[in-house]
C-alpha cells in the first residue's frame, strides 16, 4: 500500500515580520520549514508504515527549492519524494493546488491513505485536504487526533471537535488531516540525513500530470486576494485589583459610567 | 572559528545541537534537581544514530572516532553536562571494546551499543584506589575457564543503568599493577550487584553507583586483551577518552558564555546594559579566549588520535586540563555576570558551575594530568640528551 503525505514548505512564522506598507510577509532572511502540521502527518505515516508495512511517498508542489523540504521528509524515513514543479503551477489558490495534487496522486498506484496537516500555517485555510478528496472523489476525515486501528482495508480514528471527539470508522482509500495532538514527530537520524543527501527527488511538471494549464496555477484559481492587512489589535481590557468586594464595586461603577443598565443587580 | 568540519561531521554537529536545544535543554534543570537518569534522551540519541559515530562500520557504526564523539559530547553539554555524560560514559565503556575486544566480543556488544539500545560503563576506581589506580584490590581469581570476582568499584558512571561493564580487576595480585586484567561483566550476572546511587554536587542527571562483586563468576572469554594488560587497557582507553571530557567541559563553558553574554545585553543597571561596562567586557573577552584556545587544542588532539598518532597521552592530558580548568573559570565568571540571579536555582548558571567542577576531577584529576604532561616533557628532554 502506498501512503502519501502531502507537505508544504512555509516560512518559519516564529519570527515572521510584515511589511506595514504593502501588508505582505517579509520573506528575506526567513528560514523555510515544513509546515509544522505536516510534520505530524509525516510522523503518523511513518508509524503506520512501521506497523502495517507499505511505502511512504512525500508529495509537494512548489518551486525547485521545495526539494529541501522533501529531503527532510526522506531523512525522517519517507521512501520516495515527488516534487510538482512548473511555472504553470505558480499563483495557485487552494482550488488549483488541490486539483494539481489530486492529479499527481492519480498518477500513483496502489494508494491506500493520503495524509496532510490540518492546515498550513501561512495560509491557514485548511481547505487543501478536503479539496484533494473532492477532486479524487475519495472520502476524507479532518482533524484526526488519534488513529486507533488501521489496516489496508479500514481505519478507526478519533476526530477532534471543540468539545470532545468523534470516533469514526471508514474504508480505505481515504484522505485524512491530522492535528498536533496525534504524535510527537521524530528528529531525523544521521543515516536518514545521509540517505536524503543522495536521494533522487522525482520531479513532475504540468504536462506529465496532464491537467490543462488554464485549470491550474493563477489561471485556474477562482480566489483573488484583494488586500492583506494586519487587523487592528483589540483594545486592552481593564484589570481591577484588590479584594473581591472592592473590585466588584469598581466594576459596577465602571459599567454604570459606561451607561450600562444594571437591571436587578443591587448596589451595596 | 571555523574548524573545517567535513560535511558528515557538520551533520553530526547539527543533529546533536538540535537534540540539545529541543530535547535536552527543556529538561535540564528538572533532571538535575531530581537526579533523573535520562533514558528518554538516550533513546533519542540512539534513534538519531549518534552512538554510531565513533563505532567502526563493521559493527553498525558510522566509522568516526574521538573527533566525532567529542563534537557530540560538546553539543549535548551546552544544554546539560549531566545528561551528556550518559552518552560520554558509554563511550568510555565502549572504547576498550573497540581497542582490545576480540571479533566475538565486538560482534556481541558493539551493534547493540551503536544503536543506543544499551549503554556501557568503565570501572577502575575503588574506595582506596583513586589517583593511584595501581592500588586496586578487586580480584578476579582464575578458576578453570572462569574468573571469580570479588570486591567493590566506586563512583562508576552509568552504574546500574549500563548493560555491559569493563572492569579492571586483579587476576594476579602478586604482580601488582602488572597483575590486573580488563574483564567484561554483564548486568545481571549472579554475584554482581549495585550499591546506592550517589547524591552529587553536579552532573546530577548522571547515575554514579558502586559495583559490588561477590563470588561473581564470568568466563575467561570475557577478558579484553591479555591477562596482565588491565592497566594498559585503562591507560589507552583514557588516552582516547580524555578529549571527550575536554569536550564536555567546552560544551558546558560555551553554554555558560552564550547565556552570560545574552544576559549582559539585556540586564540594565545605571541606565544601560551591563554589557556596556568594560569590567564585564574584559571578563567576557577572557572567557571567549580561553574557550577557543581549549577548543582548538581539544579538536587537534582528537584528530591526532583518529589519525593514529602514537604517544598521545601527554597531549590528551593537556586538552583535558586546559578545557576543564577553563570551564571552571568560565562558569564561575558566568555566575558573576548574572550577579545574584546567577546564584539562584531558577537560572541555569549555578548548575553549569556545579557541572563544570567534575571535569577537573574524573578520568584522572588535573593534578595527575599535569604529572603525565610533565613526565612526557622530562622523558623527551632525556631522549634528546641521549
Ligand atoms: C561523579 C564521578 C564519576 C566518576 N566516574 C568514574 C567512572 O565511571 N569510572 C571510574 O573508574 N572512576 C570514576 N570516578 C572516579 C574518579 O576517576 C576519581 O575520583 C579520580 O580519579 C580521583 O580519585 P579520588 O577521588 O580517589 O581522589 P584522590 O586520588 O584521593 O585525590 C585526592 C587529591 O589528591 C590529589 N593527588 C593524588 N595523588 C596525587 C599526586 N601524585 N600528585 C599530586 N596530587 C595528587 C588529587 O589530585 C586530589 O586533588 C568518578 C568520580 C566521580 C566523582
Amino acid at each position: 500500500m502506498n501512503i502519501v503525505v502531502c507537505i508544504k514548505q512555509v516560512p518559519d512564522t516564529t519570527n515572521i515580520r510584515i511589511n506595514p506598507e504593502t501588508n505582505t510577509l517579509i520573506r528575506e532572511g526567513v528560514e523555510s520549514i515544513i509546515n509544522p502540521f505536516d510534520m505530524y502527518a509525516i510522523e503518523e505515516a511513518l508509524r503506520i508504515k512501521e506497523k502495517i508495512g507499505g511505502k511512504v511517498t512525500a508529495l509537494s508542489m512548489g518551486p525547485p527549492q521545495v526539494a529541501e523540504a522533501l529531503r527532510t521528509a526522506i531523512s525522517l524515513g519517507a521512501d520516495e519524494a515527488i516534487l510538482l514543479t512548473d511555472r504553470a503551477f505558480a499563483g495557485a489558490d487552494t482550488w488549483a493546488t488541490s486539483l494539481t495534487l489530486a492529479g499527481a496522486i492519480r498518477k500513483m498506484e496502489n494508494i491506500g491513505l493520503i495524509l496532510m496537516g490540518k492546515q498550513a500555517i501561512d495560509g491557514d485555510t485548511g481547505q487543501v485536504g478536503p479539496g484533494v478528496a473532492e477532486h479524487l472523489r475519495l472520502p476524507h476525515i479532518t482533524d484526526i487526533r488519534k488513529i486507533e486501528e488501521i489496516s489496508e482495508k479500514e481505519i478507526v480514528c478519533e476526530r477532534l471537535l471543540e468539545d470532545g471527539y468523534l470516533r469514526l470508522k471508514a474504508q480505505l482509500p481515504i484522505i485524512i488531516t491530522v492535528v498536533k495532538e496525534i504524535n510527537e514527530p521524530r528528529l531525523p537520524s544521521l543515516r536518514g540525513k545521509m540517505a536524503a543527501k543522495k536521494a533522487e527527488i522525482i520531479t513532475w511538471n504540468a504536462e506529465y500530470i496532464g491537467i490543462p494549464v488554464e485549470e491550474i496555477g493563477l489561471n485556474g484559481s477562482p480566489t483573488q486576494v484583494l488586500k492583506i492587512f494586519t487587523p487592528p489589535k483589540p483594545g486592552g481590557g481593564k484589570v481591577f485589583e484588590g479584594e473581591p468586594a472592592d473590585t466588584v464595586a469598581q466594576l459596577l461603577a465602571e459599567l454604570k459610567t459606561g451607561g450600562i443598565q444594571l437591571g436587578a443587580a443591587k448596589e451595596e | 572559528m571555523d574548524y573545517f568540519l567535513t560535511e558528515e561531521q557538520q551533520m553530526i554537529r547539527d543533529t546533536a545541537a538540535q537534540i540539545a536545544k529541543e530535547k535536552i535543554e527543556p529538561l535540564a534543570l528538572e533532571y538535575d534537581e531530581k537526579g533523573i537518569f535520562p533514558w528518554d534522551i538516550v533513546k533519542v540519541l540512539g534513534d538519531a544514530d549518534l552512538f554510531r559515530v565513533f563505532i567502526p562500520e563493521e559493527y553498525d557504526g558510522l566509522g568516526g572516532g574521538a573527533f566525532e564523539m567529542s563534537i557530540v559530547v560538546e553539543e549535548l553539554s551546552k544544554a546539560c553536562g549531566g545528561i551528556a555524560l550518559a552518552y560520554a560514559a558509554s563511550g568510555l565503556g565502549i572504547i576498550p571494546i573497540i581497542l582490545f575486544g576480540s571479533e566475538e566480543q565486538k560482534k556481541t556488544w558493539l551493534p547493540r551499543l551503536a544503536s543506543g539500545e544499551i549503554l556501557a560503563a568503565f570501572a577502575l576506581t575503588e574506595p582506596n584506589a583513586g589517583s593511584d589506580a595501581s592500588a586496586i584490590i578487586t580480584s578476579a581469581k582464575p578458576d578453570g575457564d572462569d574468573y571469580v570476582m570479588n570486591g567493590t568499584k566506586q563512583w562508576i558512571t552509568n552504574g546500574g543503568e549500563a548493560e555491559i561493564y569493563t572492569v579492571i580487576a586483579q587476576t594476579d595480585p602478586s604482580r601488582g599493577a602488572r597483575g590486573s586484567s580488563a574483564i567484561l561483566v554483564q548486568k545481571g550476572t549472579p554475584g554482581f550487584e549495585f550499591g546506592k546511587k550517589e547524591d552529587k554536587m553536579g552532573i546530577r542527571a548522571s547515575a554514579t553507583r558502586e559495583l559490588i562483586f561477590q563470588d561473581c563468576r564470568v568466563p575467561k572469554t570475557n577478558r579484553l586483551g591479555k591477562e596482565g594488560m588491565g592497566f594498559m587497557v585503562a591507560m589507552k582507553t583514557f588516552d582516547q577518552s580524555r578529549p571527550g571530557v575536554a569536550a564536555q567541559a567546552l560544551g558546558i563553558a560555551q553554554g555558560a558564555l552564550d547565556k552570560a553574554v545574552a544576559y549582559a545585553r539585556q540586564r540594565e543597571q545605571f541606565g544601560r546594559p551591563v554589557s556596556s561596562f568594560q569590567g564585564l567586557q574584559f571578563m567576557m573577552a577572557d572567557m571567549a579566549m580561553q574557550l577557543e584556545a581549549a577548543r582548538a587544542l581539544t579538536y587537534q588532539v582528537a584528530r591526532n588520535i583518529d589519525a593514529g598518532v602514537k604517544n598521545v597521552a601527554g597531549i590528551s592530558a593537556m586538552a583535558k586540563v586546559l578545557a576543564s580548568d577553563a570551564a571552571m573559570r568560565i562558569t564561575t565568571d558566568a555566575v558573576q555576570i548574572f550577579g545574584g540571579y546567577g546564584y539562584m536555582k531558577d537560572y541555569p548558571m549555578e548548575k553549569m558551575m556545579r557541572d563544570a567542577k567534575i571535569t577537573q576531577i574524573y578520568e584522572g584529576t588535573n593534578q595527575i594530568q599535569r604529572e603525565i604532561i610533565a613526565m612526557h616533557l622530562i622523558k623527551e628532554s632525556m631522549r634528546k640528551e641521549g
